[in-house]
């Protein structure tokens, strides 16, 4: 089968430090994969590369076929790819609606003239730009809140407005860093459902980093694990589980006790 | 915003032209100080597409507006006296957009190398630029050196400032008000969250860049005609500073606001006048006082709503 994303043998070192070493991960289309492993194991740094914040010191990473070496983020978003932060990154003076309405744009070709002009084809573009914003809040049930500002959102909606702006962009592989981040368990819950209904919906790609196992272990159909930068383990959460390197290395004893 | 603001601009220029027509009836100082209103508009407008809007700290407006004074000075000067009257309209225009046109590129070539640089350094490097103009004009013959450019035909009148100070006005809301101009704010609001959304960071502070550049460079031709006489110490960091001051007093971002504050800001000295040393010592109370007590700017009210239309 194809693969959406490979990573081959990826490397980055800052300095002295190894933040990931010759890591192999790979995506299909309409995959779902989780990617865990304690804290500092370089999850963040290997989506930051993913992305193109940072360029691999060895090794090469593919998007679609194609080499996704030195193209900057706002590029690699062109090409499908779109992500969430851990520390949610909302445009916080602008509205909900002007949240996504930016990232509506990454495929629209008008641009500075038509804004000058306001002729018809401008005016047919922003309606047809304000559709798809709406009827993807609408998706998300946060079409009521259109004009609030973002940064007067409840913390659940800040992290579903930003996983709503990511799709904005029509991706094909959507990484969502710790989206799970500071929630409840019912919030917790209604996550896992909300990422897996995205996944049928959209039917796109989603690679998602996680801390809390129950989370992935639901809904991931492949689990890969870091450890110090390196990858450690691979397959589905019943095998990850009974890893004997992945409970030693990250699971320990919530993994005993669960057992 | 939508068609209504085509409309808005086509009035307001038809009420600048015509207004203009009755100006021989008006007192020469006051119409004078309402031409500096005018321009300062333009300078505030401008600046606060790059400071305001996109977030960027330019300290080098006043350079830009150097370069269009100089450059529209210069052509007038070369031009005026080969050719007829009636054609003095049609210079001045070629003139203004051909200094708006250079200071633009000159926005270009300062702004693709230094706008990778954030907030303070930024600040510097447009400090450094802004001086590293004057210095230029200072010291070449062709453009008057130390004395400055004298003789400029007096064309400026109410119609040409105001004009463009609608224009101005009507480029940068049109701009910032469309799905593209989102970019601007968004730059502004989270540069990472900006790039992985597919806005190019990097562009749009350029273009910013360039289109105040631009308006910097009309307002500087529309001042050059309008005093008929350029010196060099009129561009100097201060005057960076005063238009700095505009776009904070009124609002970060804010049109209105600005636009509010450049008119205050113009005539507050008018009438300080006669307590003119004191005028900076003024100007700085005002910006801690208002950087302490309303951080949003003076003319900002509640949320800052930017909507969708």
């Amino acid at each position: 089968m194809p693969q959406l994303l490979q990573l081959n043998q990826v490397t980055i070192r800052f300095g002295g430090l190894t933040a990931v070493s010759e890591v192999d991960l790979h995506v299909g289309p309409r995959e779902l994969v989780g990617l865990i492993g304690p804290n500092g194991a370089g999850k963040t740094t290997l989506f930051n590369l993913i992305t193109g914040v940072y360029q691999p010191t060895s090794g090469a990473i593919h998007f679609d076929g194609r080499p996704t070496a030195k193209l900057k983020p706002h590029q690699l978003v062109r090409r499908g790819i779109a992500r969430t932060f851990q520390n949610i990154r909302l445009f916080a003076s602008m509205t909900v609606f002007d949240n996504v309405r930016t990232a509506v744009q990454v495929h629209r070709t008008h641009g500075i003239r038509d804004a000058l002009i306001r002729g018809g084809q401008f005016r047919r573009a922003e309606a047809d730009v304000e559709q798809q914003v709406m009827e993807l809040l609408a998706i998300f049930h946060l079409d009521q809140l259109r004009n609030e500002p973002a940064r007067g959102l409840p913390y659940g909606d800040q992290r579903r407005l930003e996983i709503i702006r990511a799709l904005a962009t029509q991706p094909r592989l959507l990484l969502l860093d710790e989206p799970a981040a500071g929630m409840n368990p019912t919030e917790k819950t209604e996550l896992t459902e909300l990422v897996h209904f995205i996944k049928e919906k959209f039917q796109i790609a989603v690679l998602l980093v996680e801390h809390d196992m129950r989370v992935v272990m639901g809904i991931c159909e492949r689990i890969a694990v870091l450890d110090y930068g390196v990858k450690i383990a691979e397959g589905t959460p019943a095998e990850v589980r009974a890893n004997a390197r992945v409970v030693e290395a990250y699971l320990g004893e919530e993994a005993t006790k669960h057992a | 915003m939508k068609s209504g603001a085509k409309r808005y601009l086509l009035l307001a220029l038809l009420a600048a032209v015509v207004i203009s027509f009755f100006s021989a009836y008006f007192n020469r100082y006051y119409l004078g100080v309402t031409i500096d209103v005018g321009i300062n508009i333009i300078l505030a407008v401008s600046l606060n597409l790059i400071n305001g809007h996109t977030g960027q700290f330019s300290l080098g407006h006043a350079g830009f507006m150097a370069v269009g004074g100089y450059i529209a000075a210069k052509f007038s000067l070369m031009l005026s006296p080969a050719l007829p009257p009636w054609a003095q309209p049609l210079i001045f225009g070629a003139g203004l957009l051909l200094g708006g046109s250079v200071a633009a590129l000159t926005g270009l070539a300062v702004g693709v190398p230094t706008l990778r640089l954030y907030g303070d350094y930024l600040a510097i490097v447009t400090l450094g630029f802004g001086e590293i103009i004057r210095v230029f004009f200072q010291t070449t013959e062709t453009f008057g050196a130390a004395t400055g450019l004298t003789g400029i035909p007096n064309w400026t009148n109410f119609g040409w400032a105001w004009g463009s100070a609608a224009i101005c006005v009507f480029v940068v809301t049109c701009l910032v008000n469309s799905t593209y101009g989102r970019g601007f704010i968004a730059v502004n609001d989270d540069e990472i969250a900006a790039s992985a959304s597919g806005v190019n960071p990097v562009r749009y502070k350029v273009t910013a860049f360039v289109i105040g550049a631009f308006f910097a460079g009309i307002a500087g031709g529309l001042y050059a005609h309008h005093k008929s006489f350029l010196s060099p110490t009129g561009f100097d960091f201060m005057k960076s500073i005063d238009i700095v001051v505009m776009v904070i007093l009124g609002g970060m971002g804010r049109t209105v606001g600005v636009i509010i504050a450049a008119i205050l800001l113009t005539l507050l000295p008018e009438y300080l006048r006669e307590f003119s040393d004191y005028r900076m010592i003024l100007y700085a109370l005002l910006i801690i006082i208002i950087m302490i007590t309303r951080p949003q700017g003076l003319f900002t009210f509640g949320f800052k709503v930017r909507n969708s239309k």
